[in-house]
C-alpha cells in the first residue's frame, strides 16, 4: 500500500533567490499536491505607500523589487501622469525605452544563470554573470547606481545621455554580443542540459490562459501576450517581433528567454539611434485628483498591475500591486503535480519567481 | 479613469462572472479599498488588452461568496483580502484561515484605515545635568 | 557536447577576470550617487530638505544654526539634491565608510 508523506521545500534552499516555502504530498517519488506558503518578506509596502506623498512614492515603488526595479518606478510614473493628464515630452519616452531595455537585459541574464546553477552548471552561471557586470557597468555610468537606478520622475526622466555616453553604449552592447553565442549554444544544445530540461514542467496553452499564467510563461505555451504592443512610451514607434513557442515546458521557456535577450539589444540600438532631441522634463503642480487608474507595462516577468487611486490631497488613497510572479503561482501549482521530486527546483525557477514583488 | 466599468450587487456575482468566462476573458486580479463603512471591492478581466471592470459594494460584515470554483487564480488573491483587509469570503477551494501572508502575532487587517501603522520612533535622550556635584 | 572547450584554454592561461580589492580599487565611473554632503556656507537653513526626505534622515534647526544627516536612514535616493533652493547638496562618488 502506499503511504503519503509531506515535505517542505523551502524557505531555506540553494536554488532559490528569495524564501518561499511549498509544502510537497508526495507518494514514493510522485508529488500528488504543492501548497504554497508565503509570507516571509512581507514589509507592509502598500501601507507605507498611503503616508508618504506622492512624490516620495516613486521611490517606494522603486524599492519593491530588486531585480526588476526600474519598470515599478515607470509604472507609477506612467499612473500618475494618467491620472493628472501630463503629457510627456518624447526624447523622455524614448530614454526611458533605453533604461527598461537594458533592466530587461540585465534580468535574463540573472535568472538564466541562476537556472544554470539550479543543475549544477556552475561554470556556466559564473559566465552568464560576469557578461551582465558589463551592464551593469551602462547602468552606471548613466544612471548613478547599478540595480535601484532613481532616474524616473513624474513628467519625464530626470538625467540625460550625452552623445559621448551614446559611442560607449553601443560599444559595450557589441562587446557583450560577441560573448553571447558561446554561451547561449551551451544553454540550448548542450546534451546535458537537454536531457534536464526537455519534458520538464510541461503547460498546456488552454491551462495557460485559463490559469492566467503572463510573461514568458504563457508565451512558451502559444499564448499570444506581450504588453509593449500596446504602444506604450515610444514602443509604439519601434518595431519588434514577440517571440512565442508551442511546447510549454522548461525548455521552450528557456528559449523564450533567449531571444528575448536578442530582441532587446536591439531596440536598444534603435532607440539610441533615432532618439530626438527636446527637453527630458516638464515642471508638475498640483495633487492627484480623487479618480482611480489601472496602469499596466511588460516586467521582465510578465504583467505588472498598479491601481492607484487619489483623493485631492498629496496622499494617496489606495495604491495596489500585483506582480507577475503573483500570477504565474497557480500555473506553478499545476505544473507540479504529477511531477518527480529531483525536477521540483527546476521547476519552481523556471517561472522566475521573484518573491519580494509578491509579497510587497 | 477606468472605462467599462458595470457596478452590481452581491447576488448577482456568479452569474457576471460565469458570462465573462464563456466569453473568453482572463482574470487579473481583485482590489479592495476601505470606504468607511463598506468595502469597495473591484474585479478586472481582460481580453486582447481589453480591460473590463466589476465594481461591488460590501458592507462590513457581510460575506463575500468566492470565485475560485469558476477561476482558480481567483483564490490566492481571496485568500490576501481575507488577511490583510478583513472581507469575509466564503467557500474558497482552499483556505488558508488567515495565516496567508500574516505571521502568527501580527496586527490583525492592517490596511484597514481605523488600524494604525507602526512607525519607528527616534529616541534622543541627555543624561540629567550634574548639578551639585563637586568635582574631586 | 564540449561547447565552452575553446574558451576554456584560452582563459587558463590568461590573468583573472576579479580584482585583488583591498590593493587595487575599483574605478568609479564620473555621476555616480555615493555619499550625500553639503556646502553649508550656502545653506539657508529653510528645512525644504527635511520635509521631502523619504525615509527622514535629515534634521534642520534654524536656532543654532545646525543640518545633521543620518548616515544609516539615507537611502541615497536624491530628492533632497533636487529640491534644495540654493542647490548646495552634493552627492560624491565615495561612499559612506562603515566608521563614519
Amino acid at each position: 500500500m502506499n503511504r503519503r508523506s509531506t515535505i517542505p521545500f523551502g524557505p531555506q534552499h540553494p536554488v532559490l533567490p528569495e524564501p518561499i516555502q511549498l509544502h510537497l504530498v508526495m507518494e514514493d517519488e510522485k508529488i500528488i499536491q504543492a501548497l504554497p506558503a508565503i509570507g516571509y518578506i512581507h514589509r507592509g509596502l502598500e501601507k507605507i505607500a498611503e503616508k508618504k506623498d506622492y512624490v516620495q512614492d516613486i521611490y517606494l515603488a522603486e524599492r519593491i523589487c530588486g531585480i526588476c526595479s526600474f519598470m515599478h518606478s515607470q509604472n507609477y510614473c506612467q499612473g500618475i501622469e494618467e491620472l493628472m493628464k501630463i503629457q510627456v515630452p518624447d526624447r523622455a519616452k524614448y530614454l526611458r525605452v533605453v533604461w527598461a531595455e537594458i533592466h530587461r537585459i540585465h534580468s535574463h541574464l540573472l535568472i538564466l544563470g541562476l537556472l544554470a546553477d539550479a543543475f549544477g552548471f556552475e561554470n556556466l552561471f559564473m559566465r552568464l554573470w560576469k557578461v551582465r557586470e558589463q551592464v551593469l557597468n551602462i547602468m552606471e555610468k548613466t544612471t548613478g547606481n547599478r540595480i535601484i537606478l532613481g532616474v524616473c520622475a513624474i513628467g519625464g526622466v530626470k538625467r540625460d545621455i550625452t552623445p559621448d555616453l551614446v559611442e560607449d553604449i553601443l560599444r559595450e552592447l557589441d562587446s557583450l554580443e560577441k560573448q553571447l553565442p558561446e554561451l547561449c549554444d551551451t544553454l540550448l544544445k548542450d546534451y546535458s542540459v537537454k536531457q534536464r530540461l526537455v519534458g520538464v514542467g510541461v503547460l498546456p496553452k488552454d491551462k495557460a490562459y485559463e490559469l492566467g499564467a503572463v510573461g514568458p510563461v504563457a508565451r512558451a505555451s502559444g499564448v499570444h501576450m506581450d504588453l509593449r504592443e500596446r504602444g506604450y512610451a515610444a514602443y509604439g514607434d519601434l518595431d519588434f517581433k514577440i517571440t512565442m513557442e508551442e511546447a510549454g515546458d522548461c525548455y521552450a521557456r528557456t528559449v523564450v528567454r533567449v531571444k528575448e535577450l536578442y530582441t532587446s539589444l536591439d531596440l536598444v540600438r534603435k532607440a539610441l539611434k533615432r532618439m530626438p532631441q527636446g527637453p527630458i522634463s516638464v515642471p508638475v503642480k498640483g495633487s492627484p485628483p480623487a479618480d482611480e487608474v489601472l496602469a499596466r507595462i511588460e516586467q521582465p516577468r510578465g504583467e505588472l498591475n498598479f491601481y492607484i487611486r487619489g483623493n485631492g490631497t498629496r496622499n494617496l488613497e489606495r495604491f495596489r500591486v500585483r506582480t507577475p510572479t503573483f500570477a504565474n503561482l497557480p500555473a506553478l501549482l499545476h505544473q507540479l503535480t504529477g511531477c518527480e521530486l529531483a525536477d521540483v527546483p527546476v521547476i519552481a525557477i523556471c517561472i522566475d519567481p521573484c518573491i519580494s514583488c509578491t509579497e510587497r | 479613469m477606468l472605462e467599462n466599468v458595470s457596478v452590481i450587487s452581491i447576488d448577482h456575482i456568479h452569474e457576471q462572472v460565469w458570462l465573462l468566462k464563456q466569453d473568453g476573458y482572463r482574470f487579473v486580479t481583485m482590489t479592495c479599498c476601505d470606504e468607511g463603512e463598506a468595502h469597495d471591492v473591484l474585479y478586472h478581466f481582460d481580453k486582447n488588452y481589453g480591460l473590463k471592470h466589476l465594481r461591488v459594494k460590501v458592507p462590513k460584515n457581510t460575506a463575500l461568496p468566492s470565485i475560485s470554483g469558476i477561476y482558480f487564480a481567483a483564490l490566492l488573491v481571496e485568500n490576501e483580502m481575507k488577511d490583510l483587509l478583513g472581507v469575509a469570503v466564503n467557500g474558497m477551494l482552499i483556505d488558508f484561515q488567515g495565516h496567508f501572508i500574516l505571521a502568527e502575532g501580527a496586527p490583525k487587517t492592517p490596511l484597514n484605515k481605523s488600524v494604525p501603522g507602526i512607525g519607528i520612533q527616534i529616541q534622543e535622550k541627555t543624561p540629567a545635568a550634574a548639578e551639585g556635584t563637586v568635582k574631586s | 557536447m564540449f561547447n565552452l572547450t575553446n574558451s576554456l584554454f584560452r582563459k587558463l592561461f590568461n590573468r583573472p577576470e576579479t580584482l585583488r580589492y583591498p590593493f587595487v580599487k575599483r574605478e568609479l565611473p564620473e555621476g555616480t550617487r555615493g555619499r550625500i554632503d553639503i556646502e553649508i556656507d550656502k545653506c539657508t537653513f529653510c528645512g525644504a530638505c527635511e520635509k521631502r526626505c523619504p525615509a527622514n534622515a535629515l534634521k534642520v534647526c534654524r536656532d543654532p544654526k545646525s543640518w545633521t544627516l543620518n548616515p544609516y536612514a539615507c537611502i541615497i535616493c536624491g530628492y533632497c539634491i533636487e529640491v534644495c533652493p540654493k542647490k548646495c547638496i552634493v552627492a560624491h562618488k565615495e561612499h559612506y565608510s562603515p566608521n563614519v
